[in-house]
């Protein structure tokens, strides 16, 4: 499976497992959403079920809340990532916080769903990775998949969790994983160990990382597309890399971090966010607090640049591995 | 300035209310229909066909007290007077509690005096189990489903009886039993969240529908307009509530485009029913949300009320509205009160009189004093009866996460070596 059918399986599952679980946004109905998320589950359990939704982030972030309160467990799917700003106030001020202004009498149990990041001439509007925003709040919990397996093994244990999750989805890797040159198309999943994807029900736990690559030189924490640019990048230099995928960035695995910075004595932090106040900085303040003693070289971070992303220098901006191979040496010289 | 000298100049029009501190208030010109003008459609009229009534108003008490036309909701004397009651202890829970504030004993309030109406007589039209999403002054609903005083009071103290734990300010209550959703500090955030509820009744084929609340200040949000096109789209069970009570804090109706047109005509671009009703007229609103819950029931869809009623006192304790607006306003309201009206009206019918209301009003006031000594009891704000200070972390997760246990050890080690 690739990671957009073994999404689809996600919610599949998930939806013949419990009938309170309904998947809507727009286009997510009849059609099946524009990158095919959806497809053939409103066939599957009818309309009332997976139905497509008017234009309007709001609403659909408020009713799926108010679906939540009901009862049901809604999937709400934001077409891009870019797109989630309308949005915001009801997942920030009101799903975030329901479960706590209520002391539990009413809770959000809902799985927002979004395309998210660059890598495919998306430009400005269909590019961004607004993460750092929601890991800001308090509340709302935070999932960035890298491999088919993970993103439906992570979508189902998002469904079934009782507080309201951003599921946040890398789109250049819908298809296959992604060395990070824009000149190669990318690799088709079925190459790639991590595209075996039980048809069935199993859970990917939220707030464990997982170890892609272990090493002793240095700790690479990434997630999403990132993993994959890392990866290869490391592999062509040689270098005897631990590459950390957070796959949840709330809650954050802190002991698989720690116990890695302080085995390698190095951290590089890598995403394609923007790099001012971005997930980043709060990696590297809490590797700075908790291993400072164990670090050999300053915490560098490889992150995109603070602009908008740019259309058709998408690639400059994006932390391929360019970038990544100067920061490596950067924090390898010592 | 214009570069184009031949043309004249554009000008912006920037709206201004009538009166301001000062000046004397006078209504005589508000469009007010008499009461009984306004027909009453069977529940499955289209839409389409009453745009009239979201210019009207539909009214059924007169001056008189009588109720006439339509609209009358021929309720018996017990409702009558079971309705009115719970408007009556609305408004001395409101008046003792802005005392409370007044004494330094919490740290906000908001009264709803003159809108009793709009919550009381609609939740008395509603089943006890539909679920309302209620905006911050709608403490009638509360009330009228006889949710108990004294936890509205821990809830305002925030004090240790607080069901919810002191975390939301004072009047943001929360009853999933009562059927009273979580109140936000936010505008409008209710209304789509209303819809979404209702739609989730109607897929479950439930029998439930839901009720939401905004100021007329807040139909400007863009939640107001995305939930009315949910609703409409997916031909919702829901009823929208705007209460046009003519200020939102210092800004008035204006500023949410009344001088353009009425709040209820929102509801004509969406092909929604839309009715303007006299607010303080507790058997109006009765009425037109008895309509709109039947056709909310019988799958004819939603309906937008507007509630035209005032403010007749400020936003809330932290507001002065005699900085902004004419001190006669109040009193030169058309509409007059809704408690006095409806209780004229049972006058009027023989089934009560002067003595037993001032008897009423006077055992309204000892509830209300009897449930604040015991919500005291618990602790008033800031005098230390108060939640355990760990469980400021609980509840922000159904799990508590290792970062927040960490920042509550934290809290817990700071206080010890502080000596607190």
């Amino acid at each position: 499976m690739n990671m957009i059918q073994a999404i689809n399986s996600a919610m599949d599952v998930m939806m013949e497992r419990d009938d309170h679980v309904v998947v809507m946004g727009e286009d997510v109905g009849y059609f099946g959403g524009v990158f095919r998320a959806t497809a053939g589950l409103q066939k599957k359990y009818g309309k009332t079920r997976a139905f497509d939704t008017p234009i309007t982030e709001i609403g659909i972030i408020g009713v799926a809340i108010g679906m939540g309160a009901y009862g049901l467990r809604p999937v709400p799917e934001i077409q891009f990532a870019d797109y989630i700003y309308p949005a915001l106030d009801q997942l920030v001020s009101e799903a975030a916080r329901l479960r706590y202004r209520s002391n539990g009498d009413f809770t959000a149990p809902i799985t927002v769903r979004s395309p998210y990041g660059g890598g495919i001439f998306g430009g400005q509007t269909h590019s961004q990775s607004p993460e750092g925003i929601f890991t800001h709040v308090s509340g709302i919990k935070t999932v960035i998949p890298s491999t088919p397996y993970d993103a439906k093994g992570l979508l189902i244990a998002a469904i079934e969790d009782n507080d309201p999750v951003l599921f946040l989805e890398p789109k250049r890797i819908y298809n296959g994983p992604f060395d990070g040159r824009y000149d190669r198309p990318a690799k088709n999943w079925t190459a790639h160990p991590a595209s075996e994807v039980p048809e069935g029900y199993y859970r990917v736990e939220l707030g464990k990382a997982a170890t892609v690559r272990a090493g002793e030189a240095v700790t690479i924490l990434c997630y999403g597309t990132m993993v994959h640019v890392v990866a290869s990048t490391i592999e062509e230099l040689g270098i005897d890399a631990e590459i950390i995928d957070l796959r949840t960035l709330v809650p954050l695995d802190i002991e698989a971090i720690e116990t890695s910075v302080k085995k390698t004595g190095r951290c590089m932090i890598v995403h394609e966010a923007t790099r001012t106040s971005g997930f980043g900085a709060e990696l590297s303040a809490l590797v700075q607090e908790r291993c400072f003693y164990h670090l050999e070289a300053p915490i560098e971070r490889v992150t995109g640049f603070d602009t908008p992303y740019p259309h058709s220098l998408e690639w400059a901006y994006f932390p391929g591995p360019v970038r990544l191979r100067e920061a490596l040496k950067k924090i390898m010289k010592d | 300035m214009s570069n184009r000298p031949n043309l004249p100049p554009l000008s912006l029009h920037v709206p201004e209310p009538k009166y301001r501190p000062g000046d004397e208030a006078d209504f005589s010109d508000l469009q007010i229909p008499a009461a009984g003008s306004a027909p009453r459609p069977a529940t499955d009229v289209h839409p389409s066909a009453i745009h009239d009534l979201s210019y009207g108003l539909v009214r059924v008490l007169d001056d008189e007290g009588r109720a006439v036309g339509p609209w009358d909701p021929k309720l018996d004397p017990d409702r009558l007077r079971a309705m009115l009651r719970a408007m009556a202890l609305t408004r001395a829970f409101d008046e003792r509690m802005y005392r409370a504030q007044r004494q330094g004993k919490t740290s906000f309030y908001m009264k709803c005096t003159g809108e009793e109406a709009v919550a009381v007589a609609a939740t008395f039209a509603l089943d006890r189990d539909d679920m309302c999403f209620p905006s911050y002054r709608q403490q009638g609903i509360l009330i009228s489903r006889g949710y108990p005083l004294v936890e509205m009071m821990n809830q305002i103290y925030s004090n240790k009886g607080d069901p919810l734990q002191g975390r939301q300010l004072p009047i943001m209550y929360s009853s999933k039993e009562t059927g009273f959703f979580s109140i936000s500090g936010n505008l409008a955030t209710q209304y789509p969240q209303a819809v979404g509820w209702a739609m989730a009744s109607a897929a479950r084929g439930d029998t439930r529908i839901a009720a939401t609340w905004c100021g007329e200040g807040s139909t400007a949000e863009g939640d107001f307009h995305s939930a009315l096109t949910f609703a409409t789209v997916y031909r919702a069970p829901v009823l929208f509530n705007v209460v046009n009570n003519q200020w939102a804090i210092s800004s008035f109706s204006g500023f949410a485009g009344a001088e353009a047109t009425t709040f209820a005509a929102r509801a004509i671009g969406y092909g929604i029913a839309g009715l303007r009703v006299d607010g303080n007229d507790a058997l109006a609103v009765y009425a037109a949300t008895e309509w709109a819950a039947e056709r909310a029931r019988t799958n004819q869809g939603p309906t937008l009320i507007e509630h035209f009623t005032y403010r007749a006192e400020g936003h809330s304790t932290s507001d002065d509205p005699s900085a902004y607006r004419s001190s006669g306003e109040p009193n030169a309201w058309p509409l007059g009160d809704p408690v006095r009206r409806l209780k004229d009206h049972l006058i009027r019918l023989g089934e009560w009189d002067e003595d037993r209301h001032a008897a009423m009003d006077r055992e309204c006031a000892e509830t209300v004093k009897a449930a604040q000594k015991e919500a005291e009891k618990n602790g008033i704000l800031g005098h230390g009866l108060h939640q355990p200070f760990e469980t400021m972390f609980e509840g922000v997760f159904e799990d508590m996460p290792w970062h927040l246990k960490e920042q509550s050890d934290q809290m817990i080690a700071e206080r010890k070596a502080a000596g607190i």
